[in-house]
């Protein structure tokens, strides 16, 4: 029995990415919420936006490379994302005017909006590939870890190391301040209030003289601003690969309906669920209950539930059954 | 003529009519309650005087002011305040929050008047961080009627305010509706409760299939024989 040696194996290999995976769904699942929220349809064209974003980033991160500027221990696309989410505001605003602002003046059906964007998905899907191409690109730069497998096993004294790299701290740290930042805004401001009040209550919304246009084009600054920054997170703490956005959609809709669609805290919640259940599900126990039981106690196999190749399934297996039992999701959001 | 006043409406929400040369209005510290059987046209008649659907033929004025192109919220800014009958609250949202909102076009300082509908309903004071959702009927009445009076309106217009309360329930907010009345604010509301509504009524208005049948004083009209046989059960 060594219960500190299985700790920092489930704290290496779980905990710790999960908290960066789950930072990152967050992100992306309250842009999701928002314009559910707000415009009342599923944008499926949110992974692409998150691509998007991340693209101006790498391309502002390359010019910021050549001209020698570097984010010294942190990552040189930090430096370059605002610049990022300043394209893609740009981007989602146009597109809002283009094609959404014109379904709205319909009063179109949220199944319109929800088959135009995926149409708006397929068009930045283009964009992207055209600009930067399908390949992986590599987005973090500067000090790998914060602290090293090696460092903690000197630290510590034990046989297994933890190592925290740098990209998972800045998701987490990342993430922590966007949320307080976007729960601040929707809970203390005026604006923010009347966002929420019209994503409750539209006519009331109306009645009491709030503009609707207004909302529009805050929640899409919002959600632009969270794809992008999301979009960086998942890029730097992994690769940034156009296909691996459309795929991350799956589990960032599950995060949002998990949580409840419309619900900011419940995205939050949702995103971390999904994460932790990704990894855990796909997570091979072997050496964990290695350490917990006497030696010869321990298969021959991995004792990994599912492959990681079905790790998308588990996010489509929770989604069923949230859709199944708790339609609202657990945070009572809309149903859809 | 009346502070505000819809005259010889006409029109619907199609391309059949529901007014029909329907008018209705109000006087300043005035309660003016309009009956009539289902289907009568009360709510649209509301709609119409609020702008909220297009009338084809007769105008509304506020203040010798017509006003009959504007839109609800342009009807708002002028000082009209409505209350829906349902979805009349922000479910999710905190008591002083709906009431917050009810404020959103003021940009002066309103914490005056929050103040005077706290005194109005006590009880949203004790209750102010709790989400709207969670209140019970009557309550959720006050802070509709109170999000509606944030804007300082000269009017107020409630479509059925007791529509789901309890009958004790109802005679506190009818109580509640004449001290705003006495405020000098004119309120014009459709009521279910014929009877109990005309009692506290100025002036009433039977409708009947979207036309005026009786227009008189709350007390002359329960004391009419016809209007008690046909609308008030005797």
């Amino acid at each position: 029995m060594d219960i500190l040696n299985a700790l920092a194996v489930l704290l290496n290999f779980l905990v710790i990415p999960a908290l960066a995976y789950g930072s990152q769904l967050a992100l992306g699942a309250l842009g999701v919420t928002l314009i559910y929220g707000v415009l009342r349809f599923s944008n499926f064209a949110h992974g692409e936006l998150m691509a998007f974003g991340t693209m101006t980033t790498i391309l502002v991160m390359w010019l910021l490379q050549s001209a020698g500027i570097s984010g010294g221990f942190l990552p040189t696309a930090l430096i370059a994302m605002p610049v990022g989410i300043l394209v893609a505001v740009l981007l989602a605003l146009g597109t809002d005017r283009l094609v959404y602002k014109f379904y709205r003046k319909q009063k179109s059906p949220p199944v319109i909006f929800l088959i135009g964007s995926l149409a708006v998905m397929f068009f930045y899907n283009g964009l992207i590939r055209f600009v930067i191409g399908p390949d992986d690109q590599n987005v973090a730069d500067g000090a790998r870890f914060i602290f090293t497998a090696g460092d903690f096993k000197k630290w510590s004294g034990l046989a297994e190391g933890i190592a925290f790299r740098t990209t998972q701290g800045i998701s987490i740290v990342v993430a922590i301040l966007c949320v307080a930042a976007l729960f601040w805004f929707l809970n203390k401001t005026k604006t923010g209030k009347s966002m929420r009040a019209y994503s409750d209550n539209e006519n009331l919304a109306l009645l009491s003289g709030v503009n609707p246009e207004k909302v529009v084009v805050i929640a899409w600054v919002l959600a632009a601003s969270l794809a992008t920054i999301a979009g960086t997170m998942y890029g730097m703490d992994k690769t940034f690969k156009p296909f691996i956005y459309l795929q991350l959609l799956l589990p960032i809709f599950a995060s949002a309906i998990v949580g409840g669609l419309g619900s900011p805290i419940g995205a939050v919640v949702g995103g971390f669920i999904i994460a932790f259940s990704e990894i855990a599900v796909t997570f091979a126990y072997k050496k964990v209950i290695g350490y917990l039981t006497p030696g010869d106690w321990v298969p021959d196999g991995l004792i990994q539930l599912l492959s990681t190749d079905y790790k998308f399934a588990v996010s489509f297996a929770i989604l069923v059954v949230v859709l199944l039992v708790r339609p609202t999701g657990i945070f009572k959001g809309q149903t859809i | 003529m009346s502070f505000l006043l819809g005259k010889n409406m006409t029109g619907g929400y199609g391309s059949t009519d529901i007014l029909h040369d329907c008018t209705i209005g109000v006087e300043q510290g005035e309660i003016a309650v309009v009956v009539g059987p289902n289907g009568a046209g009360k709510s649209t008649a509301m709609k119409a005087v609020f702008g909220m659907l297009n009338i084809r033929e007769g105008q509304v004025t506020m203040d010798g002011e017509d006003i009959t192109a504007l839109t609800p919220q342009a009807r708002v800014q002028k000082g009209m305040g409505f209350v829906p009958q349902t979805h009349n609250v922000f479910t999710s949202m905190s008591v002083e929050e709906n009431l917050e909102m009810g404020a959103f076009i003021r940009n002066d300082d309103f914490s005056g008047t929050l103040a005077q509908v706290f005194d109005l309903f006590p009880i949203l004071k004790e209750k102010r961080n709790q989400p709207a959702g969670e209140l019970s009927g009557g309550q959720r009445q006050q802070v509709a009627v109170g999000r509606a009076l944030m804007t300082q309106p000269k009017v107020l217009m409630l479509d059925e305010p007791t529509a789901g309360v309890s009958p004790i329930v109802m005679d506190e907010l009818f109580d509640r509706i004449i001290e705003i009345a006495r405020t000098g604010i004119a309120i014009l509301m459709v009521e279910q409760n014929a009877k109990q509504a005309l009692n506290i009524a100025d002036k009433g208005y039977v409708l009947a299939q979207g036309k005026n049948l009786y227009t008189d004083t709350g007390e002359a009209l329960l004391a009419d024989p016809d209007v008690r046989k046909a609308f008030l059960g005797g």
